[in-house]
């Protein structure tokens, strides 16, 4: 009886934690269009999630890549079809890896930076003090860092994407000797404009996913030392997790 | 804390470079060509079967490729597959009795149309229509061709070995 209790009691607060979320995206929405009126705040939170990420999603992106070209060489000269490299590494990184990639590295990277930047704000009486003043937080704090992380996530996704085929490329053609030509024009010539799209898509909503859990988790973490450095724990864990079931989600529907 | 140029700066590159690199992914990775409407001509041909060709499948010519596949429709007055193709207008003398055939690059590779030159003075125009067309290589039928013709045989051979035993 007492396990049952629990079930339900834990199945509740699941449910209104979807309803908190829910409600909190459209405040955040209800602020973006007055944020965008100070785009100064977004480009710094560009800066922020993007710039700063590049680094790490430049060089995670040439290695899985490099993995790719060796993998999938070994498994096409299996049956022959070497020349099959360029196509299928790519269309693993437009459609899959490129954009799951990108955003697991930015929940790792910019999310726990947003959500431990704002629960210090809330736990240092910031964002109190700003309500104080007359100032909306949700529009100067949480609005243009949500902002920006939808702006950077896309636009890191096809910069790894890139990135990947060049270090698939580079191990593929100049190490293991697959025909330049026969790589790059079997790769243009299967790979159509809907499956870059379909890996931009996916960026975007994997852009906004994250953003928000950091955000959301940032904003209503316990203000406590112990309250921020769980929050940073959550974001990265539930910006994974909702970045995998949301994928699927969208493969199922795209495809 | 950085200044804010130094700030402006390095986010102006990094949305740069990722335009950069969609521009590449559009125009690099995929099969779309820019400029194919701007100076090119449309050849149709007629199928029986078509295999699995698709629209932007490559038109060549001794293994060059001189157009795309621009769009594939069946036409219910003649039954079969309409396959019309956009050919890049430097390539403006190909011989109007030329045959077209669908062939298949590669074992994985995808199909494209395959164009053998004829022998006639006229060439192909705006609008044209190959007339002498190969279809597609089904498998399917191959194999069924085959069965065929070795269960002839074999009922052939049996035959004659009954008459043989008379």
């Amino acid at each position: 009886m007492n396990l049952l209790r629990e079930l339900i009691d834990s199945l509740r607060s699941f449910v209104v934690t979807v309803g908190a979320v829910a409600l909190f995206f459209a405040r955040v929405l209800g602020q973006v269009p007055l944020a965008i009126l100070r785009p100064r705040f977004i480009i710094e939170q560009i800066y922020n999630a993007g710039a700063l990420s590049l680094v790490i999603i430049m060089t995670c992106g040439l290695f899985v890549g490099m993995v790719l070209g060796l993998q999938g060489y070994d498994l096409l000269q299996r049956f022959g079809s070497e020349d099959a490299l360029g196509t299928g590494a790519a269309l693993a990184l437009i459609k899959e890896l490129g954009p799951v990639v990108t955003a697991l590295l930015f929940a790792g990277r910019a999310g726990t930076a947003l959500a431990s930047e704002i629960g210090l704000m809330r736990a240092t009486d910031q964002l109190a003090a700003m309500e104080m003043m007359a100032v909306d937080p949700f529009r100067r704090v949480v609005a243009p860092r949500f902002l920006g992380g939808l702006i950077a996530v896309p636009l890191l996704t096809v910069i790894f994407i890139s990135i990947g085929i060049f270090g698939v490329q580079l191990i593929g053609v100049q190490q293991l000797g697959v025909d330049a030509a026969a790589f790059w024009s079997q790769m243009r010539s299967s790979v159509d404009v809907a499956d870059v799209m379909e890996g931009v898509i996916k960026g975007c909503v994997f852009g906004v996913a994250c953003s928000l859990i950091a955000v959301y988790e940032g904003y209503t973490a316990v203000p406590t030392a112990e309250g921020v450095g769980r929050a940073t724990t959550r974001t990265v864990v539930i910006s994974a997790v909702l970045t995998l079931i949301l994928d699927y989600m969208l493969t199922a529907v795209m495809l | 804390m950085r200044s804010t140029r130094a700030v402006e700066l390095s986010t102006g590159l990094f949305v740069l470079l990722g335009f950069a690199a969609l521009f590449f992914l559009v125009t690099q990775i995929t099969n779309r060509e820019l400029s194919i409407n701007d100076n090119s001509y449309e050849v149709v041909a007629h199928f029986e079967n078509i295999g699995s060709l698709k629209p932007g499948a490559a038109v060549s010519v001794a293994g060059v490729t001189i157009g795309r596949v621009e769009s594939i429709t069946f036409d219910q007055q003649i039954y079969k597959a309409v396959v019309r193709m956009r050919i890049n207008s430097q390539y403006n003398r190909i011989p109007v009795d030329s045959d077209a055939s669908i062939m298949t690059s590669g074992l994985l590779g995808g199909q494209y149309i395959g164009i053998t030159i004829g022998g006639a003075d006229e060439y192909l125009g705006n609008g044209d229509r190959i007339e002498f067309v190969q279809d597609a290589l089904v498998l399917e039928n191959l194999i069924n061709q085959l069965v065929a013709t070795f269960s002839r045989r074999g009922e052939d051979a049996q035959g004659s070995q009954a008459e043989e035993t008379k």
